[in-house]
């Protein structure tokens, strides 16, 4: 008997799990934030909420346990309280949407993609069952890496219903500035700057960290333009854009419109759809196998594509 | 049969040819492909204290179309394979078991593109992880990953083992460095998993690779993140009169929002056997050292380094000392990282434990196995990630001693279920190989771990890519499959 065990036992879990149960198409609501990305789930299926609440919270580990339904912004002001955050992007979804959507944060460049974070997780399975995968502690290579594969796949292969999650002391400064000066010259001058965005006129840096720090990295920018501090990110056009970031310099070849572009990570908001990328035939190979092993009947969130195994 | 096999072989007469091998040998040379019992004896164990395995054939590809070839072969002859880097592993994951093909990767060993700009950098798998931050020091950057044994162990296997080291603290272990990775599967498909961009397309397979110990097929090529070096780093010593004091320290550090870039613990026997074997300036009067080490620019340096001197002082520590120079710096970090040569000066044989429990019961832990090495009149020191709350005690015998290695087991079998009843998990960056298979479902569940075992199917249906290894044999019966298919006689 695996101390995961314990899982089964709370009454949470398993009462979700029951009502998930053994057959039948079905999906979860979050917020409907993000909704329709990656195809529409089919008519007919259920939809649950999944269950929602800080589970456990342990600020001098820096771990938290929270459920799936909790929003990012409740779970953001319980850790507040301590001063801490997590990398998960707060765009009025849940915890759940967040991992299993897997967008990362306006900040990746600085605080980590959201996959980072996840230290464990307790999904139902197409059998309705409660599996447990990763460990509740900061570090863990005890088995393979199931954890990490739920990130990003919109709930195709188990239902999220609970997170650990690793939390990050908020520095005690943090500012925006806007300048002219080349994006790429910007990031190598800093050291771990937690966001560069360029519209391909202007850039806009987060800096955070000790007070002292922040103005040193100010200073050491203007040596080469001027700085104006700004309240926020520039605003952000809606279609989301994944490129390699060397590719960030040539988008003007692209049909992008305009654009918002996070230097050094390659995520690109844009006015226009990112077309549709092809997919590598070993990895679709993989991925269809994938599906097949944790969704032979194809009941979960159907009508998602996220591994192309159509 | 096997009897006169094993004769010719050990007068150096080749065995009974097996088809497998003529085969292989087409597809590489003849002198890449190795089948003489001194390549397979020394290709048959890794840095762990588990009895040899049996390697077949050993192969030396060069390239991703050779490792393809091997593969193919292999699958046609219903044969296995294990991947084998420089073979520091200690949890046996580099082992053979049924003479399978064992691929050494130590021949593909080329920095093949860095990116500056972009922080990113193309190796092969056999790149020694330390020749790698070489490489990129001259332009102001490091491969963060830094496991002790990074002088010689490869990429590939800390791909492999999702491997940590002192500064994975603040900077994450593997997985948070690599973005993709070319993959050559069992069946000899060739997979490119992850991407350079942030939000690749489809499944992060990438993720479930990463820590799959050989059994999900093998790395030819692999895109890491390369980390700028900080302008100010502070390095500090903090002596203890007490364990506990020490591993409170860690906690409070962490408890107070500090999140330095390495904090290892070390006891007063490590820093004895460090002291007499380089001079690193340690104590030796303490119970316990701290080695704290704090990243950044400069402000923020002096501001935690100042911190920590503080809560180290408010905990009961008896001295602390701050590195002032480059070298001073350097030699604080020699005594850390020589520990477990140090050792070899003590006894001739060490078993390095690795469990991982929260930061706030490490001195609570650390107690009891105390209590256990004593149970068992074994000598135990500490060594460790403190900052991870990644254990690592280490247990000093001599093998000739009639039943002493069973006392090893038994002992070590005692400290997991002391460090999952403290809420934490079986290891922290050496993996399960065939160490910790058996206390798999001490942790999880059957359920888990059927779903681990589907994970990896889908990587490698028929189970032939490092069969018996990780989960524990009523999850993965297909590997038995595997182990059995070895033509009978020739490789005895
Ligand atoms: C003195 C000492 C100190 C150590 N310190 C640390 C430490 O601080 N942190 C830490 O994490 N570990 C540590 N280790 C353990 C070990 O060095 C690491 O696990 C390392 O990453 C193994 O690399 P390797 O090249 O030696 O791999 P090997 O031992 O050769 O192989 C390890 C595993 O990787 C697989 N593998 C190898 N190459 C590939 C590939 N190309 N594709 C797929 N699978 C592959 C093998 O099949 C095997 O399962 C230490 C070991 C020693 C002896």
């Amino acid at each position: 008997m695996g101390v995961s065990d314990n899982a089964k036992a709370d009454p949470v879990l398993s009462n979700f799990a029951h009502e998930v149960g053994p057959s039948q198409p079905i999906a979860i609501e979050g917020k409907r934030t993000r909704w329709n990305l990656n195809g529409s789930l089919e008519s007919g299926a259920k939809v649950l909420p999944a269950p929602s609440g800080i589970v456990e919270y342990k600020p001098e580990e820096m771990i938290v346990t929270v459920r799936a339904g909790t929003t990012v912004q409740d779970l953001n002001s319980h850790l507040a309280s301590h001063q801490q955050r997590t990398s998960l992007p707060d765009r009025g979804g849940t915890v759940g949407g967040a991992i299993a959507v897997g967008h990362n944060d306006l900040h990746h460049l600085g605080r980590g993609p959201v996959r980072d974070a996840v230290l464990q997780l307790r999904y139902i399975s197409s059998e309705g069952r409660v599996i447990t995968c990763g460990g509740p502690v900061v570090k863990n290579v005890t088995g393979f890496n199931l954890h990490k594969l739920m990130v990003g796949s919109y709930g195709t292969l188990g239902l999220i219903a609970e997170a650990t999650l690793r939390t990050n002391p908020i520095p005690s400064e943090q500012t925006w500035v806007k300048t002219t000066i080349d994006p790429k010259l910007i990031l190598s001058i800093l050291l771990r700057p937690s966001a560069v965005l360029w519209d391909g006129t202007a850039t806009w840096v987060h800096l955070e960290g000790y007070l002292a720090d922040v103005d040193a990295q100010k200073t050491a920018l203007r040596k080469y333009g001027t700085l104006h501090e700004e309240d926020s990110a520039p605003e952000l056009p809606a279609c989301r854009w994944s490129l390699p970031p060397a590719d960030l310099f040539n988008l003007d070849s692209l049909n992008i419109g305009r654009f918002v572009a996070s230097i050094g990570v390659g995520t690109v908001w844009a006015e226009h759809p990112q077309p549709i990328r092809t997919p590598d035939k070993g990895k679709q190979l993989i991925e269809k196998r994938m599906k097949q092993q944790f969704d032979p009947e194809n009941r979960l969130n159907p009508g998602r594509l996220v591994g192309n195994w159509t | 049969m096997s009897f006169i096999n094993n004769l010719k072989n050990a007068i150096g007469r080749k065995a009974t040819p097996d088809p497998f091998v003529s085969d292989l040998t087409s597809a590489l040379s003849k002198d890449r492909v190795r089948f003489d019992a001194t390549q397979r004896f020394l290709h048959s164990h890794d840095a762990s204290v588990f009895d040899e395995g049996n390697a077949g054939p050993v192969c030396f590809p060069t390239s991703t179309q050779e490792v393809q070839e091997i593969m193919k072969i292999a699958k046609t002859h219903g044969r296995s394979i294990v991947a084998r880097g420089a073979g520091t592993g200690l949890a046996g994951g580099a082992i053979p078991l049924g003479a399978p093909a064992v691929i050494a990767m130590t021949k593909m060993n080329k920095i093949l593109e860095v990116d500056i700009d972009n922080r990113i950098a193309w190796v092969e798998p056999g790149v020694i992880n330390l020749d790698l931050s070489s490489h990129l020091g001259v332009d102001g950057y490091h491969f963060a990953p830094d496991p002790s044994s990074q002088q010689v162990c490869t990429i590939g296997g800390n791909v492999a083992n999702n491997s940590g080291g002192p500064h994975c603290l603040a900077y994450g272990v593997t997985d948070a460095h690599v973005l993709a990775l070319e993959v050559v599967l069992p069946d000899g498909e060739v997979a490119v998993i992850g991407g350079l961009d942030p939000e690749p397309l489809g499944l992060d397979l990438r993720g479930a690779f990463i820590g799959s110990e050989g059994t999900m097929g093998i790395t030819t090529k692999i895109a890491v993140r390369i980390t700028k070096n900080p302008p100010a780093v502070g390095t500090l010593l903090l002596s203890f009169s007490s364990m506990r004091a020490a591993a409170q320290t860690v906690s409070a550090v962490i408890a107070a929002g500090i999140v330095p870039a390495a904090m290892e613990v070390m006891d007063q026997r490590i820093t004895k056997a460090v002291e007499s074997f380089v001079g690193a300036g340690y104590p030796t009067d303490a119970a316990a050292v701290l080695l704290v080490e704090v990243e950044g620019l400069t402000d923020g340096v002096a501001i935690e380094a100042s911190r920590i001197r503080d809560i180290g002082f408010e905990q009961g520590a008896t001295g602390i000392r701050v590195a002032e120079s480059d070298h001073e710096r350097e030699l604080l970090w020699k005594g850390r990282k020589t520990a477990f040569g140090a050792i070899a000066q003590i006894a001739p044989d060490y078993y390095l434990h690795d469990t991982v429990v929260p930061r706030s019961s490490l001195a609570d832990v650390l107690e009891k196995v105390d209590e256990v090495a004593e149970k068992y009149g074994l000598i135990v020191m500490n060594v460790f990630h403190a900052g991870d709350g990644n254990l690592h005690p280490l247990l000093l015998f001599d093998v000739r001693e009639e039943g002493m290695l069973e006392k090893v087991h038994a002992a070590g079998a005692e400290i997991m279920k002391i460090s999952l009843e403290a809420g934490g998990v079986l290891s922290g960056e050496h993996g399960i190989g065939i160490e910790k298979q058996a206390y798999m479902n001490q942790l999880f569940s059957d359920d888990d771990l059927d779903h681990q075992n589907r994970l990896r199917y889908a990587f490698d249906p028929d189970c032939r890519s490092n069969p018996g290894k990780v989960l524990p044999s009523g999850h993965s019966c297909a590997d038995i499959q595997a182990l059995k298919k070895v033509p009978e006689g020739i490789w005895g």
